[in-house]
């Protein structure tokens, strides 16, 4: 279709619902005039007026408190929270509202609510504005947690969260908002659909969101070494693709799960352990985990070190061939 | 029938309306008539305009530091120079202070060094400065946070029967969070001694105080019953006096008050932030003709102040932005090591077993690392 950066496939993918459907509203904290900060809604407020671009009070538990109202009352609401960090004001709203409504109404109530969140470090930003949270919202049933990694995802993926009737936690990774590339006319995989970018006979990176880039750069490098690494780009975090994980983990019989978030308690340790549970007699190693330490994300002076990079990624898959 | 009903009921706009702005200094420099009839120190003016011009020097200097490279982001607080030298001069340095994330010209009256001030923003640390010696607590990223601390710090000194005011620092955008509101209604619930001071600098981010509020944030304070002021805030003198009096009413124990601030940021958000994009040349004009430092100068030179107060502080805020730039280029960051000893009080073993695991790591790819 044409070539973009995520940021502004994202942008695409909102001005292309909007139109299809005049009960999409955008909302945030300066998404209107400004655009955002991250300019991701640039345009939309010229384009569909205030009443659709709303510029909200700053109040994130405001802003999904009134969401789920909305959604309520026919509304498709799609919420912007300005960083990650930021999310947890509306931690309430989200866990035992937004996610349990429809389980309390016995069905009834549905609430298609989208809630953006710019997610993960590596861009040199100042404390709460690099976190990875998606285990919190993972944990939680009634949710559905998904994360693009490339502009043709970011594309699809926004307009298949908003077409749910499912409340959606949709991460954005933050670094990777200027990266460019093809987008086509239709979706390649449905929202829940884990996508194999490579196959990998030796070795399984399994990544999502930010470090989809890096695991396809461990694997690159690691074929210059003579090693066949496959990399999976999980896109849903729940609901999760275990076909999918499942038929890779058993051809390869190595598996590396690599996220930003802390492996502790991480989604990670859900991969690994849904893997060993039904893979066990194919695998050859451990499945093993790149991730955060369990501190919280560092100054940016020390991200890099603090990030899983290739050289990280290449450590575990040679500890897992080697096993 | 509700006609009738009407007519025997306050005009519920007139109730919203709220207080007019207190003022001492007039925007052309000279004294207002409460300032004539009140007075005003030319010996204190001429303390705090030093302390305005320092906090306006660091400001040039850090965004500058920014646009070479040198910091990572800087939020400004260019315009806002009177409310908070005026307010935390207002205090006893004995004063706990709650500050948000621009309170960088009530830093430096409490001592705070620009390098201490920059290491956060040039991404070398999460906070800078030990809030003990200071009296003056981290920066509170998450808006409205802070506030509670303070109120909940401010418990803690009301049962010590301590005579303290704790003071909090936050914007008009922030006073939207539940935060903000329930510790005002807290706080007045339990007669705490807590300052809420709000510099109203008329935007967040983009949002103009509009769109946050419909009721001034003085007359919603005075609901959760709370005394409220409402105060010029580019006006050095007028903060100030008004600070120092709701200070008072606090430690002889009449419960909390709040300060809403009148001002304006000039600069934009942060160093990242566009702000031609949401407001206008005219907006920023009409305020330029308000602003604090050439104000309190005007009146310090209307009073007889010698030329040679001005050079000799002009030389010395030269002096200082040196000084900022050597203080900023030295900024170095701890190994990430370090961020491990600072997570837990107590031994922790998996925090031991990843700090060990980071560090074999590190070691593996020897002397880069
Ligand atoms: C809970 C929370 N939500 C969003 C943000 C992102 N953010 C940082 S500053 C800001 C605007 C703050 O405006 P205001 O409270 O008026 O203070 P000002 O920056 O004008 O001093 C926003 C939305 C944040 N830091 N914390």
């Amino acid at each position: 279709m044409a070539t973009m950066t995520l940021g502004g496939a994202i942008n695409a993918g909102l001005r292309a619902a909007m139109e299809a459907d005049d009960r999409v509203v955008v909302m945030g904290e300066d998404v209107g005039v400004l655009g955002g900060v991250f300019r991701v809604t640039d345009g939309l407020h010229k384009d569909f007026g205030p009443a659709r671009v709303v510029d909200t009070p700053l109040a994130e538990s405001g802003i999904v408190g009134t969401a789920i109202g909305l959604a309520l009352r026919g509304y498709r609401p799609v919420c912007e929270i300005q960083f990650d960090g930021f999310v947890y004001p509306a931690f309430d709203q989200i866990v035992s509202q937004l996610a349990k409504m429809r389980a309390r109404s016995g069905g009834l109530l549905s609430l298609p609510v989208v809630i953006r969140i710019p997610v993960g470090g590596g861009i040199g930003a100042v404390e709460h504005h690099s976190e990875s949270n998606e285990a919190y919202f993972a944990h939680t049933a009634g949710l559905r947690v998904v994360s693009c990694s490339n502009p043709d995802d970011a594309f699809h993926m926004i307009q298949q969260a908003i077409a749910s009737d499912d409340p959606v936690i949709f991460y954005e990774p933050k670094r990777r908002y200027w990266d460019k590339a093809e987008v086509s006319e239709h979706p390649a995989h449905d929202l829940h659909a884990a996508a194999v970018l490579r196959p990998g006979t030796d070795c399984t990176l399994v990544a999502h969101g930010p470090t989809v880039t890096t695991a396809l750069a461990a694997a690159a490098a690691a074929e210059e070494d003579g090693f066949s690494v496959g990399v999976v780009d999980l896109r849903s975090i729940s609901p999760l693709d275990l076909v999918t994980l499942r038929r890779e983990a058993s051809a390869s019989g190595r598996v590396v799960v690599v996220h930003e978030a802390s492996t502790f308690a991480g989604i990670g340790a859900e991969i690994a352990a849904a893997i060993t549970e039904s893979c066990f007699y194919d695998l050859q190693a451990p499945v093993l985990r790149v991730g955060a330490y369990n501190v919280p994300y560092p100054p940016a002076s020390v991200e890099d070190d603090f990030l899983p990079d290739v050289d990280r990624l290449l450590e575990a898959v040679d500890q897992s061939l080697h096993f | 029938m509700s006609s009738a009903v009407n007519e025997h009921v306050q005009d519920l706009a007139s109730l919203r309306q709220g207080q007019p702005m207190f003022q001492l200094i007039g925007p052309d420099g000279t004294l207002t008539d409460a300032g004539a009839s009140i007075g005003v120190s030319v010996e204190l003016a001429q303390e705090l305009h030093r302390d305005m011009v320092l906090a306006r020097r660091l400001d040039q200097e850090a965004l500058a530091l920014q646009r070479q490279g040198e910091l990572s982001l800087w939020l400004m607080s260019w315009g806002q120079e009177a409310a908070q030298v005026g307010s935390v001069r207002a205090l006893r340095p004995t004063d706990m202070v709650f500050p948000s994330y621009r309170e960088h010209a009530a830093a430096l009256c409490r001592g705070i060094s620009p390098a201490d001030l920059m290491r956060q923003w040039k991404g070398a640390a999460h906070s800078g400065w030990n809030p003990a010696e200071s009296r003056f607590h981290i920066y509170s990223l998450v808006l409205g946070t802070q506030t509670l601390h303070a109120t909940g710090y401010a418990a803690g000194a009301a049962m010590e029967g301590s005579d303290e005011v704790v003071a909090t620092y936050f914007g008009d955008g922030a006073a939207s969070q539940g935060d903000v509101n329930e510790a005002l209604n807290w706080a007045a619930a339990g007669s705490l001694p807590v300052l809420f001071f709000c510099q109203n600098n008329q935007w967040a981010i983009s949002t103009p105080t509009a769109t946050q509020m419909r009721t001034p944030l003085h007359v919603r304070a005075a609901g959760f019953g709370l005394d409220a002021f409402h105060v010029d805030g580019n006006d050095v003198m007028a903060v100030h006096a008004i600070t120092s009096l709701a200070a008072e009413r606090i430690r002889d124990g009449g419960g909390p008050a709040l300060v809403e601030a009148q001002t304006y940021r000039f600069g934009g958000h942060s160093s990242s932030d566009d702000p031609q994009r949401y407001r206008s040349a005219d907006d920023v004009a009409a305020w330029q003709l308000r602003d604090p430092l050439v104000r309190s100068e005007a009146f310090l030179r209307s009073s007889g102040v010698d030329e040679a107060y001005f050079t000799d502080l002009a030389e010395e805020a030269g002096d200082f932005a040196a000084s900022v730039r050597t203080a900023c280029r030295s900024i170095t960051g701890a190994a990430l090591e370090s961020v491990f000893d600072a997570v837990y009080a107590e031994p922790h073993p998996g925090m031991t077993a990843e700090r060990a695991a980071h560090l074999a790591h590190a070691a593996s790819y020897g002397s880069e690392n």
